[in-house]
């Protein structure tokens, strides 16, 4: 389908690549202002305490120390630190700086000095007398009676039972499971954990504030939401929303810890009350501690199916561990089940059910896959064990169970976003496609026949199946503003966030297929709160589906205009007229220039800016697919494991620039590997992080990683912006699954704990008497 | 202290405190390519040219370029020609934030300044130092295979 366009489709390099591959100064982090006050952080020590006293006067006697802030200084209402769209779906349970601490790494106090090291110099002289208070460090202390209760304040907002510890819960039950698996010929169990891991940017969040000539307060900042930071701004320091800009410049890296304010609200209040620029960067370790990062969940699923290997019932509960604030619980919580339960729609009787923990540990976030990464492991993990029992190739019990196009799931219409969702026809699925290729470039049916190895080191083959979204159906929203100039170049102005995936080349790529011009002829600026139209940001795998469709409807709009002008001009009709190699073209063949065009709406008859705004609010969320193949070798001695191969065959639509689109997902696979095999947070006994640090938590390295081989099969989403859907975060999903199910396949044992470090798969394969 | 060094080709008289590392120094020199990813030497964002040889900039004290030569992406691309590393890498997108860029860059160029026809195995051994969280390696690898080629073949 994508044979039909001329710029998308095509590999175009990014339009800030000239920027990021000469190193130019653009990032948050690289912007030198005069006179700015740099912030050092206090972070508890203790994992549940009362502050009784806080004394800040030997700090605030430094000299070049400008200011302390606490929780006796600072604005007291709660919020939530998660950036999404208002009213936000995640409780109001933090506050700028509480007299509570609930987790080691949670803010007592900042200090704004002369230079980082003058702050942090003065925060030893803070003195804190705590109140120590026990602490509920896991999911089943948490959860015990009696437990301590982590938020017991009492102006805290949308927490579904504080005094239990639960943050939200979701029942949703479709027909009748327990009558159902009475029904069916082979059942299957079990019930999986997975862990606490950090998305680690190679960029720390980095913000800084300044006061602008006529005395408003920009936030220079690395953030994948820029509006709705700007919003959650102005409420907690009582400011007119138009008293703030939010610039985000290049950003290094977010993945979902960058959909958070944990910077900016201090960084205004700064600069507010000194009339000076503050800067404030997070080191590697707060990075660790005191972000966000992925929640870990203990997850139940029970699969049934019938003679002929169709799934009759699913069951999943989830128990999600949120830590010490609720930010992203719900949906992080509900995604569990709606990125998951779809897929396999023959299934007629569906339940899910859903609790989100507070415990006195690191808090969760948005992490690119967002619950469906952590529920695709027990799920897909079930479906080879239930394959097994029905004597079916794992990709054959996919074939007969997935769902198609011209199909639809309940669990569309059940499970949104913190309330109910949309219904939902599927208009394009490849699923077929992609198990085929897949299959193909693996060589899933010679290896997975090969005989199991019996030597030290045993190679495996395993596979999963996997869905994501394209944006929140009736939430978000995109706007693109599109204005001509008189050379007949464009700007294209959006409030979409580019977090080096790419999008503004995409949506440049768009705009410029519509205006029949090449990408240079389009100027992309974007992620400014004083310049480009609203959007909700970057996340959900939104941009390319939401926002894409605005920048193609503005676009259509001043196309429209064009021909209009263009039509007089060539004393024509506007509908006789084409657009193309940056000309107009008349049915005879005369044309004009879209400079000549763009002139005379400046300088002829009738002047006018031509240009359009659109928005795009979807009405639903075409989800993504994508066929995951591992293979594996264990060492059955050490437990190593190995990944040798790996292929992703994806259904993202159309790739409106296919190498970045291949780009969005082997980063995706790669980051996925390292959650399956080593990426891990590991506290002491207090429930303080043992590993912040890029040394001991173990992201993959070049030598880490096997090939990692994308195919984008051919496909077409009749509701997208040239066909596209997205493609950010379905990679993620895969490999938890696909490699455990390569262990299995390898040694006979199965893990239900990511992730499978050497420690954990040798001690399987002990209590399994193999090595 | 004061002392010189020369800087991406220009002799640059610099200050620096007795405790500052050569990226704090070349931050505030201008150079912001060297990126600060830990400030640790693990994830060599900051990785630049000290001799020839790539340094993490981050576990060099200041001091011990006086005298030396340091080079980072700020020189490498004068009068607006890419090296063919930089090239490449936009051409087959292996930049995506652009962050850790700099630092693979470098790297690069220390690889192919001392083998000019490196395998996958050694281009993926050059770059063990430096973490990228976006790409996966695969197409920053591909870039570096393809740009020693044309490096080759413009020498011949």
């Amino acid at each position: 389908m994508s044979d039909k366009f001329e710029v998308v489709g095509t590999s175009e390099r990014k339009v800030d690549g000239l920027a990021l591959i000469t190193g130019r100064p653009v990032f948050a982090g690289d912007l030198d202002l005069p006179h700015t006050l740099h912030l050092a952080l206090l972070a508890s020590p203790h994992a549940h305490a009362r502050i009784r006293r806080i004394d800040a006067g030997g700090a605030a006697r430094l000299p070049g120390v400008a200011l302390v802030l606490t929780h006796e200084n600072t604005p007291s209402l709660r919020f939530t630190t998660a950036g999404q769209g208002y009213p936000e779906p995640s409780p109001y349970d933090a506050r700028m700086f509480d007299s509570k601490v609930r987790f080691v790494g949670d803010r007592v106090a900042v200090v704004a000095a002369e230079s980082p090291r003058l702050a942090r110099e003065a925060l030893s002289l803070i003195a804190v007398d705590y109140e120590v208070l026990p602490a509920a460090l896991s999911l089943d202390a948490a959860l015990a009676p009696g437990a301590p209760v982590i938020h017991d304040e009492a102006d805290a907002e949308g927490i579904w039972d504080a005094p239990h510890n639960l943050a939200a819960a979701l029942d949703v039950a479709v027909g009748d499971t327990p009558a159902a698996f009475a029904e069916c010929v082979a059942v299957v169990e079990t019930t999986c954990e997975t862990q606490y891991a950090q998305h680690a940017p190679l960029e720390t969040h980095v913000c800084q504030s300044y006061l602008d000539d006529n005395g408003r307060l920009v936030l220079y900042t690395s953030t994948q939401v820029p509006f709705h930071l700007r919003r959650i701004v102005a409420r907690i320091l009582d400011l007119p929303i138009h008293r703030i800009r939010v610039v985000k410049p290049r950003i290094g890296g977010g993945f979902g810890v960058k959909q958070e304010v944990l910077l900016e609200d201090v960084c205004a209040l700064v600069t507010m009350r000194t009339g000076r620029p503050a800067r404030w960067e997070y080191t590697r370790s707060e990075e660790f501690v005191s972000a966000r990062t992925r929640h870990p969940f203990r997850i139940r699923v029970k699969v049934g199916a019938r003679e002929d290997g169709v799934l009759h019932a699913i069951e999943m509960d989830a128990i999600q561990n949120t830590g010490a604030y609720g930010t992203h619980s719900l949906t992080v919580l509900s995604n569990a089940g709606s990125k998951t339960l779809p897929l396999y729609n023959k299934a007629p009787h569906l339940r899910f059910t859903g609790r989100s923990v507070y415990t006195n540990l690191p808090v969760g976030g948005a992490y690119r896959g967002y619950g469906g990464t952590q529920a695709s492991f027990p799920l897909e993990t079930a479906l080879d064990r239930l394959a097994e029992r029905l004597g079916l190739d794992p990709v054959e019990l996919r074939r007969r169970n997935h769902i198609g196009s011209g199909e639809t799931s309940p669990i569309f219409a059940e499970m949104g976003e913190g309330r109910e969702g949309v219904p939902m026809i599927i208009k394009s699925c490849a699923i077929p496609e992609c198990l085929n290729a897949g299959m193909e470039a693996f060589g899933w049916a010679h290896k997975r026949a090969r005989p199991r190895d019996t030597g030290p080191v045993r190679r495996g083959v395993g596979m999963s199946l996997h869905m994501q979204g394209s944006g929140i159906p009736l939430i978000d929203m995109g706007a693109a503003t599109i204005k001509m100039n008189d050379d007949g170049s464009f700007h294209l102005l959006i409030g979409a966030t580019d977090l080096g995936t790419g999008s503004d080349t995409i949506l440049g790529q768009i705009a410029a297929e519509v205006l029949g011009v090449r990408l240079e002829q389009i100027v992309v600026y974007s992620s400014d709160t004083d310049f480009t139209p609203f959007d909700t940001g970057a996340y959900a795998s939104s941009t390319t589906y939401v926002t894409g469709k605005a920048v193609e409807r503005a676009a259509r709009e001043v196309e429209e205009q064009i021909r209009r002008v263009a039509a007089v001009m060539l004393q024509t009709e506007a509908g006789a007229v084409q657009l193309g190699d940056g000309r107009v073209i008349a049915p005879d063949g005369r044309s004009v220039t879209l400079a000549e065009v763009c002139t005379r709406a400046y300088y002829g008859a009738d002047q006018f800016q031509i240009g359009a705004t659109a928005s795009c609010v979807p009405e639903e969320s075409p989800p993504p697919f994508m066929a995951s193949f591992a293979e594996v070798a264990v060492d059955v001695e050490t437990g190593q494991v190995r990944v040798l191969d790996y292929v992703a065959a994806v259904d993202c639509g159309t790739p409106i620039n296919p190498r970045m689109a291949e780009g969005q997902v082997e980063g995706a696979v790669a980051n996925g590997i390292g959650y399956a095999l080593t990426e891990e947070y590991l506290f002491t006994p207090g429930g303080k992080v043992r590993n912040a640090d890029l040394s001991r938590y173990k992201i993959p390295r070049t030598l880490d990683l096997p090939p990692i081989r994308v195919i984008l099969v051919d496909s077409y989403e009749p509701t997208g912006p040239m066909g596209a859907k997205s493609i950010a975060e379905i990679g993620i999903n895969g490999p938890a699954p696909s490699i455990a199910n390569a262990i299995y396949h390898a040694t006979g044992v199965r893990l239900a704990r990511t992730p499978f470090t050497p420690e954990r798969v040798w001690r399987a394969l002990r209590e399994a008497g193999i090595g | 202290m004061t002392f010189d060094l020369v800087l991406n080709g220009v002799r640059r008289t610099v200050q620096a405190a007795p405790g500052d590392s050569l990226m704090d120094l070349l931050r505030r020199l201008g150079c912001k390519s060297v990126k600060n990813g830990c400030d640790d030497g693990y994830c060599g964002a900051c990785a630049v040219l000290l001799d020839g040889r790539a340094v993490n900039a981050c576990l060099v004290f200041a001091a011990r370029a006086a005298g030396h030569r340091v080079d980072t992406l700020e020189g490498l691309s004068r009068e607006g020609v890419l090296h063919p590393v930089q090239r490449a890498a936009l051409d087959l997108g292996a930049v995506q934030c652009g962050f850790c860029t700099p630092g693979i860059v470098m790297t690069a160029l220390d690889l192919l300044a001392r083998n000019p026809r490196p395998t996958e195995h050694e281009v993926r051994e050059a770059l063990a130092g430096n973490y990228c969280r976006c790409t996966g390696y695969v197409k920053p690898v591909e870039a570096i295979l393809a740009a020693a080629a044309e490096m080759r073949e413009a020498a011949e």
